[in-house]
């Protein structure tokens, strides 16, 4: 791999991985892609810490103190950071739990769920805290762009980081920009 | 890596703490952790799962037809699987037992694509660096990147094999993740004959693409005589099979077997699986047991995904997919195959399977149908969906009340059913190999080896929604745990 590769670092926070997939849907242009960029921390990689790169991907919102130190790595190591896809725009499904008291719901699974044993709430300290609330990622850090969807579709993708590989704004089409 | 002491892991003293934080190249959130005394023995190993969501109670008081939409989004690699599961409940709320041919075929089609894309992204995508390039090789290379560059051929086989599934469910449900496709007693659109012909252009060499991948498998599971030994767990096994015993995966009965291979029940009716199954739940995972309530806690765990359904099945209904579970089975000296790297074999055997089912399908002539919706019957306050999920069995339980409002969800999903068997596998890998050794990245990628032969997806897994109580920790200068403080929701500290 060579140093003029553009390095680009994916996470998912609190997503479904569906943005990543949408990500991989670009298909058979992985390979032209491949040419050009190497992957630094991501799902994809065994790399476990971002380490210095041009471009961040962030899935997922930010429900635990977990995802806030993830984020935090990000944005320190990354020159460009961009949130993708409705849950880290602005929370999405996994926010949903936003409308309820959370006391309640972990007493709803692990006390009262059907077909329960040994009924208790999961408390060991390798469990990261929980958030009150799942945030948008905004609400964090500063982010530098946004691709919204759910997920974005795979051209969305390429027609954000293309022009950004060479340095230019990228400019998503119309037709891209879905919001579901 | 992350190597250091944690006040919660470690309320023993001396014990050093290592972390695999995150486990990568699967999906969702995961830590590995190990604690070890000075010479390096393990005194513990253990797999968390440290995320955490809530549909369960977030569904609670939407109506049931939103369902299938919300909890898709649960899994970004497997929606399908999810919408599948919770259609099967929708229909039965909504009165329906039978669909008409279309959309039971439409149905099938899609799980086959669903199925075919997460297996070939599992392997290709995610795990084919381990067997390619070794379990200690160098982590740099260590994933898709460096399989396109080291070994293109097999790496674009790979991408477009997941790249077909992922059409095939565009063309059902209108996009590739998150589409919508089943309503309530249906489908809500046919399969146009463009796009029929469109899949079928392709399929010829998705079937062998299938083929070759059963094929580096069988090569790689006889060159390495030792992946034999690895993490390999005589378990009990549960699935859905066909009503003449056959590999099925979107209807059927509960079979479970013992490791022996002798049925523990066969055909039950998984409507009745909570008097089948209970769920322990323990305080250091978010994630919780599932057991065979007949066996009890110790005895009654069992596993599931590509390994059960082929241990557990008694023949494939399509004639390649057969041969190679003859040869897979032959592997195991007729017995049930316990090796857990095996579930890479099996899970090649189910893509075949699948290709060839997508095959089939796209040939039937009910598939380009318009008849795509039956008349919705009497409404019921409660419906149970199960489908085989990529990962495994999916359970999807619902009641709602009068209004059509969900009141109560239950979802055991494929991952969870394994838990147990993902413990058992990375405590035998690290006694195995990192007991009293000096401990190496490449030995640690070894502990999540043994996790990814289940390609667990931890996203689906931590359905579970909520927050931790507030806590309060003392720990002494070695790490240790001197004492916790907890602040319950009525705002008392208690210990
Ligand atoms: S935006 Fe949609 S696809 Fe992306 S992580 Fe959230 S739910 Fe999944």
């Amino acid at each position: 791999m060579t140093d003029q590769k553009i390095r680009i670092a994916t996470a998912s926070l609190a997503g479904c991985f569906g943005c990543h997939m949408s990500f991989l849907d670009i298909d058979e242009k992985l390979v032209q892609l491949n040419e050009r960029i190497e992957f630094n921390r991501s799902p994809l990689t065994d790399i476990k810490h971002c380490g210095p790169s041009d471009i961040g991907l962030i899935e997922g919102g930010v429900c635990n103190a977990d995802n806030v130190r993830v984020l935090r790595e990000f944005r320190a190591n990354c020159k460009v950071l961009i949130a993708v896809g409705a849950c880290a725009i602005n929370g999405g499904v996994p926010a949903m739990r936003n409308y309820f008291d959370l006391r309640e719901c972990l007493e709803e699974v692990y006390l009262h769920g059907t077909g329960v044993t040994n009924p208790q709430i999961p408390d060991d300290a390798e469990l990261p805290l929980l958030l009150d609330k799942v945030y948008p990622v905004q609400e964090v850090v500063r982010i530098d762009y946004f691709l919204p969807g759910c997920p974005p579709p795979a051209d969305a993708f390429l027609q954000m980081l293309m022009p950004l590989l060479d340095g230019k704004a990228p400019h998503i089409a119309n037709n891209q920009l879905h919001y579901d | 890596m992350k190597a250091g002491q944690s006040p919660g892991a470690s309320s023993k003293t001396n014990l050093r703490r290592i972390a695999i934080d995150p486990i990568s190249r699967i999906e969702g959130h995961g830590k590995i952790t190990l604690l070890l005394d000075s010479d390096n023995h393990i005194h513990e190993a253990r797999l968390h799962i440290v995320e955490f969501r809530g549909f369960e109670k977030f569904i609670q008081g939407r109506p049931y037809w939103d369902v299938p939409f919300f909890v898709q989004r649960l899994c970004g690699i497997c929606p399908v699987s999810h919408q599948l599961a919770a259609a099967k409940a929708v229909d039965q709320l909504a009165g329906v037992d039978q669909l008409t041919p279309t959309a039971t075929q439409l149905r099938r089609l899609l799980h086959f694509g669903q199925m075919l894309q997460s297996h070939a992204l599992h392997f290709f995508h995610l795990t084919s660096p381990d067997f390619l390039f070794g379990f200690g090789s160098d982590p740099m290379q260590r994933n898709i990147a460096g399989v396109l560059e080291k070994h293109p051929d097999i790496a674009m086989q790979g991408i477009k094999l997941r790249k077909y599934g992922q059409q095939v469910i565009e063309a059902i449900t209108g996009k590739r993740v998150h589409g919508t496709g089943t309503i309530p007693g249906g489908m809500n659109k046919p399969l146009t004959t463009s796009w029929r012909d469109a899949l079928l252009a392709d399929i010829a060499d998705i079937l062998q693409w299938s083929e070759q991948a059963v094929q580096l498998n069988e090569r790689i599971h006889t060159a390495h005589s030792e992946h034999a030994d690895f993490a390999t767990l005589p378990s009990n096994y549960l699935s859905l099979t066909g009503g003449k015993g056959e590999l099925e995966f979107y209807h059927g009965g509960l079979r479970a077997r013992y490791p022996d291979g002798v049925m523990i029940f066969d055909q039950c009716d998984y409507v009745d699986y909570q008097q089948i199954l209970r769920e322990e739940v323990r305080a250091w995972s978010y994630m919780k047991f599932p057991y065979l309530q007949q066996l009890g806690i110790k005895q009654g765990w069992y596993r599931v995904g590509p390994l059960a359904r082929i241990n557990n099945c008694d023949v494939i209904s399509t004639s390649l997919a057969e041969a190679a579970r003859r040869r897979f089975m032959a592997f195991g000296g007729g017995g049930l195959v316990h090796n857990t790297l095996a579930y890479h074999w099996a899970r090649m055997i189910e893509a075949l399977h699948c290709a060839e089912s997508i095959q089939h399908l796209l040939h039937d002539p009910d598939i380009t149908g318009t008849d795509l919706v039956v008349e919705k019957g009497d409404r019921r306050n409660e419906g149970i969906g199960v489908i085989e999920a990529p990962r495994g069995t999916l359970f999807h339980h619902y009641q709602v009340n009068n209004e059509g409002i969900v009141t109560k969800a239950n979802l055991i999903v494929s991952t969870t059913s394994n838990n147990q068997a993902m413990n058992e596998s990375v405590r035998l890998v690290a006694n195995q190999y990192l007991d009293g050794k000096e401990i190496t990245e490449g030995l640690l990628n070894h502990l999540e080896v043994a996790v990814r032969a289940y390609d667990p997806c931890l996203s689906c897994a931590t359905h579970a929604l909520g927050k931790m109580p507030l806590q309060v920790e003392l720990i002494d200068a070695e790490g240790a745990l001197i004492h916790r403080l907890v602040k319950h929701s009525d705002g008392q500290f208690k210990t």
